[in-house]
Order: structure tokens, then C-alpha cells, then sequence
């Protein structure tokens, strides 16, 4: 499958065969749309822009949850604590006069080092046990969240500052699109950069064969808490973002719920793949917008007046969502990331597929 | 050829509650020599390389590596050392391509951690990859994999994963390399490339190597000298002649008469 590559394309330097994109096509096209999401605040409107926004920073905090569940093989149902606990710190530092672009990475490492002490666990424990260990995490934080008032402000929440830079306002969509673009290209260029190296290699060898790994001299214990850490800083990052776009933190949002959206948006998207943790991060923002649309259509319409759906067209979309996940795993169990691999790997050979 | 001992082991004891699986079993392995142990199954043959790669701790007993104790050693610190090994089952990390397989094995001669390696354009990463790449590649050369160095390695046929599986424990530049049935499993044109590595692997690399191996026709042609457990205890040592003229050896895996045998001096 990595070995796709265009017949006559040769490489003739190590360098050239270790890139992200491995074809010149594949880095054009990477460009290309990265140009038109620049210009999509000129195209689009502020709940379209607000969409784009909410799928940057969970595609941010997907990724941080990806490179624990997919990358190390291990398992977390408190990753919407974590995403709290940056956005919380983040607004904290800002009310103690940090700067928002600084407060943003400052809450990063702040969650990492929460998510180092909760990782511990992991050192020792795996599957099902780490997974209520880290479900303790999830309640453990929330409960402070509520009780905490110097951090979190409390029941009340926490109300905080629009991103600022170089006497610059980044408080409208138009603008904040940018922040989060550019923190989204760093921290998956970051990724990316990871897994091709040292300790993305490490990481990857102790989910597929943990002895020997070991046994190739890697540490296990630092390697299984260091993902926890690294999980924390993306879903801090995350988090931060998202207060700034807000401007308002409350602890309702962070619950465990919201933990298993991300796990959602990881296993759609593909365990394991980078772009697969953006893919599902917007599958799973879309996906409601979607289903709403459908809804709105309904409603009113001849299918409406004969079925009298009414008032319960709004629950049907509640089993509309939950319907298409299902699906969903059912039929395309190794996520887009798997699918849009599928699908590129057909155009290439067509029209001779065999 | 052979130098001092590389490997020690002195008096190793290895229970598992009731079960004995070393008893006082003593061997020393010489820089530079191909050294095997060989008996029937569950004669604790794995067991002693475990003890050596750290995956078990004895119960009772010493392991010098280079003249130092490493009885205690964690298991990952050992391939700092300079000892790697390969398993008896496959143990490929599965959704790596190979080449990313043999780089782990670099894992503890890179420098790069995880912040270098995020920035990888920056603070040196590259560089050092491609440079590791370089070495990589000799060794993929040398086992003549260069075909498949692109391919996941679960995919592969068994013969080429214990050859991976060589090329990996190789990227360590182990000074003692522990095969554990190298040929397991294999028809005979990939036991005799195998052989062939192994020797190479020895007179061209300088590598000590530790094998366990049942196919006695290879054990017999390629190791200097050989060990023989049976119970978990060591009942002859020695040159292979030695070995095969062993009148234990014989009656405990050898399998042959059981009326007296002549010993062959």
C-alpha cells in the first residue's frame, strides 16, 4: 500500500524517498488545497467558516487521541477531560496577563504534564483496565473543573480574550479561521514528522509487538506514558483553541460524552493515519449538519403530511447519526483514511484495475 | 579466532514455581565464535536465551555480558549493550514496512528524540536519518531484501520475515546476536542462504553469535562449538565432534540405541 508510487517515478536520493507526500502530485495537490482554504473566508459565510473552525480544533485534539489509541495502541475515554483542562489553562494564563498566542501552547504543556501523571497507569496497565483508569481521569478532572474556582471559575465558567497579535484582533471568524489553520498545519506537520522518526517508530513498536520492542531497546514504561503526554499536549492545544473561539469555558461541555466523540472521530477517520484523524474530525462535525439538512427538507414535505412525523422528525435525526456510524463501522471498518486510499489506488490503475 | 568470553553464565537457576526450567546450567561464549545449544523440546533451551536477553530474570545464577553483570539488567538497556536477538515466532512489528522495521533497530544509536524528530527539518533529525538509512540499506543489501524493503511486513512470506527479523536485530551492530531457531520453519534453499548469513554475519561482520537450532545437519556444519541441554540441565559441551561422539548426547536427543555405545574418541 505505501509503495503506490507512479510507474517511472524513481528515486535516486534517500531524501526524496523519505518525504510526507511521496509524489510530486500528492505534495501539489496538498498545496493547492491548502491555497483554497485561504481563500475560504472570502467564499464562505460565518456558520460555514464557524464549521470549519470547530473541525480544526477537534481535528487537533483527533490527533492527539489518535497517536495514543492508533499509533501506541493504547486506549483512553477521557480525552474530552484533557481538552478541557487546555482550554481552562489557556484561559487562565490570559487572565494572568500571558499572552492568548503564548497561552494557547502554554496550556498545551500544562495539559502534558496533567496527562503525564494520569498516563502513569499506563506504564503498567493495558485494554480494559487502562481504559477505566482513564475513565477515573475523565471524573477525577471534571470534578475539578466544578470545585476548582481559581482555575475554572467554577459552575460560572471562565470567560476569556480573543486571540491578539502584533495589536492585531483575531474575534471574528474571518480572521480566527486563519489561527487555526496555521495551528493545525504546524501540530500535523509536527505528527507527520513524528512517526517517520525515533520515537513515532518507537511508539508504533510497542503497539504492534511490545516484546520486542523491548527488546529492540526500547523503553516501554517511558514510551506508553510519553504518548499519554503527547496525547495531552495536541488535546490541550485543542481545547485552547477552542476557549479563544468561544470566549467562554464552562465544564458542561467536557464530559464523557465528548470523549467518545473523539474516540468516534479516530475510528471513522482510521485508527492509526494522520489525515484520517482530520477526515473524521470533519465526518463527525458534518455529519449533524447533514442529517439537519435532510430533516429541514423533510419536514413539510409529502412524506412529512402522510407518516405525520412531525415534532419526532427531530428525534429521527438523533438515530439518523447513530444509524450512519453504525453503518459505517460495519462497512468500512479501517476509516476514510482507508477508503480515500482505495479510492486513489483505483484512479491510478484505471481503467486497468487487475 | 575465538577470543575471551563475551557471555557468561554462571550457575543459572530459572523456576517457575514447581517448575524447573535451568537447573545450575554454566556455559561461557567466546568473542568471535558461533556457539548453539541444542536438545529436545522444552529442555530449556529458549529459557537460557530469555535469561540472556532479559526477558526472564534467573532465579538463581549470574549473566556477564562483556565482564559485566547484567543479571539485572532491564530488558531494553540490553541492546544498548550490544546484545540483540531474534524470536522463534515471529515478532515483526506488522503494520511497519520493513524498512521502518530495520530502523527501529536503530533505536538505540539514534540521537534524535521527540522534539527534534517533530521539527524533523530543523534540529537535525533528517540528517541523522538519512545517514542511519545509509547503514540500513547495507544491511538490507546483505540479506538481499531490497525488494521488499518498501512492503508491510505482515504481508511477507514466513522465510522473508526471519530474514526482516534478522535484518532488524542486525540494525541494532549487536556485538552478540541471539538467533532462536533461525531456520524454523524454512524448506532447504532458505536454510542454506540462512546458514550462509549466519557466517557471514560472523567472519565479515564480527559478530558472536548465540543459536538455537533443531536442524542438527546446520548445527553440526557451522558452530564452533556447541552446548547440549536436556531438563534444563547442560549434560555436554564441546566441539560438534565432541558433541555428536557424546554418549548422553546420544541417548537423550540423538535418539539412538539403547544398549551401550561405543564412544568414538
Amino acid at each position: 500500500m505505501t509503495s503506490m508510487v507512479p510507474a517511472g517515478d524513481f528515486r535516486t536520493s534517500y531524501r526524496a524517498d523519505t518525504t510526507i507526500f511521496p509524489t510530486r502530485g500528492s505534495r501539489l495537490a496538498m498545496l493547492a488545497g491548502l491555497i483554497l482554504l485561504c481563500a475560504a473566508p472570502a467564499v464562505f459565510g460565518r456558520y460555514e467558516l464557524g464549521l470549519l473552525i470547530t473541525i480544526g480544533f477537534s481535528a487537533i485534539a483527533a490527533l492527539g487521541l489518535n497517536i495514543l489509541v492508533g499509533f501506541t495502541g493504547q486506549i483512553s475515554i477521557g480525552h474530552a477531560a484533557f481538552f478541557g483542562f487546555g482550554a481552562f489553562s489557556s484561559a487562565l494564563l490570559v487572565e494572568h496577563h500571558v499572552p492568548v498566542p503564548l497561552a494557547i501552547w502554554g496550556a498545551g504543556l500544562m495539559t502534558a504534564v496533567v496527562g503525564l501523571v494520569f498516563g502513569a497507569p499506563a506504564a503498567r496497565l493495558k485494554g480494559l483496565y487502562l481504559a477505566i483508569a482513564t475513565l477515573a481521569a475523565q471524573f477525577i478532572l471534571e470534578d475539578f473543573f466544578a470545585r476548582a474556582r481559581w482555575f475554572s471559575g467554577g459552575v460560572a465558567g471562565r470567560v476569556t480574550e480573543p486571540y491578539e497579535l502584533f495589536g492585531l484582533r483575531f474575534d471574528r471568524e474571518e480572521t480566527y479561521f486563519y489561527i487555526v489553520l496555521a495551528h493545525v498545519v504546524v501540530l500535523f506537520a509536527a505528527a507527520a514528522n513524528l512517526m517517520r522518526t525515533r520515537d513515532g517508530r518507537a511508539l508504533i513498536a510497542v503497539r504492534d509487538h511490545y516484546l520486542s520492542a523491548e527488546v529492540m531497546g526500547i523503553n516501554l514504561a517511558y514510551y506508553r506514558t510519553l504518548s499519554f503526554g503527547i496525547a495531552s499536549f495536541y488535546a490541550g492545544i485543542g481545547g485552547a483553541l477552542y476557549a479563544h473561539y468561544l470566549l467562554f469555558v464552562s465544564v458542561e461541555a467536557f464530559n464523557i460524552l465528548y470523549s467518545i466523540q473523539f474516540l468516534a472521530m479516530i475510528i471513522i477517520g482510521g485508527l492509526g493515519s494522520i489525515m484520517g484523524s482530520m477526515m473524521g474530525a470533519a465526518f463527525m462535525v458534518l455529519l449533524p449538519e447533514v442529517v439537519q439538512a435532510g430533516a429541514d427538507l423533510l419536514a413539510g414535505g409529502a412524506i412529512d403530511r402522510a407518516l405525520r412525523l412531525g415534532a419526532s422528525i427531530s428525534f429521527l435525526r438523533e438515530m439518523a447519526i447513530g444509524a450512519v456510524i453504525i453503518l459505517f463501522l460495519v462497512f468500512e471498518p479501517d476509516g476514510l483514511a482507508h477508503r480515500w486510499k482505495m479510492i486513489k489506488a483505483y484512479w491510478k490503475l484505471y481503467p486497468f484495475s487487475h | 579466532m575465538a577470543g575471551p568470553p563475551i557471555l557468561e553464565a554462571e550457575r543459572v537457576s530459572l523456576r517457575f514455581g514447581g517448575v524447573r526450567a535451568l537447573t545450575d546450567v554454566s556455559f561461557a561464549v567466546r568473542g568471535g565464535e558461533i556457539f548453539s545449544i541444542i536438545g529436545p523440546n522444552g529442555a530449556g533451551k529458549t529459557s537460557m536465551v530469555n535469561c540472556v536477553s532479559g526477558r526472564y530474570r534467573p532465579t538463581e545464577g549470574r549473566i556477564l555480558f562483556d565482564g559485566q553483570d547484567v543479571t539485572r539488567t532491564g530488558t531494553s538497556r540490553r541492546a544498548a549493550l550490544g546484545i540483540g536477538r531474534t524470536f522463534q515466532n515471529l515478532a515483526l512489528f506488522g503494520h511497519m514496512t520493513v524498512l521502518d522495521n530495520i530502523m527501529v533497530g536503530r533505536h538505540h544509536l539514534l540521537k534524535s528524540g521527540l522534539l527534534r524528530g517533530m521539527a524533523y527539518w530543523l534540529g537535525g533529525a533528517q540528517r541523522e536519518e538519512l545517514e542511519h538509512r545509509r547503514e540500513v540499506e547495507q544491511i538490507i543489501d546483505f540479506l538481499e531484501i531490497q525488494h521488499i524493503r518498501k512492503a508491510t511486513a505482515g504481508t511477507l512470506s514466513y522465510g522473508l520475515r526471519k530474514r526482516v527479523e534478522l535484518a532488524r536485530a542486525i540494525a541494532l551492530r549487536p556485538k552478540l546476536i541471539l538467533l532462536d531457531e533461525p531456520m524454523a520453519g524454512m524448506n532447504l534453499e532458505e536454510k542454506e542462504d540462512m546458514a550462509r548469513f549466519i557466517i557471514d554475519l560472523n567472519e565479515e561482520w564480527g559478530m558472536t553469535v548465540l543459536m538455537i537450532e533443531h536442524d542438527m545437519g546446520v548445527v553440526m556444519d557451522i558452530s564452533h562449538r556447541i552446548m547440549v541441554l536436556d531438563f534444563g540441565r547442560r549434560i555436554a559441551d564441546g566441539t560438534p565432534e565432541v558433541v555428536l561422539a557424546d554418549e548422553h548426547v546420544r541417548r537423550a536427543y540423538l535418539g539412538e540405541a539403547d544398549e551401550p555405545v561405543e564412544r568414538v574418541a
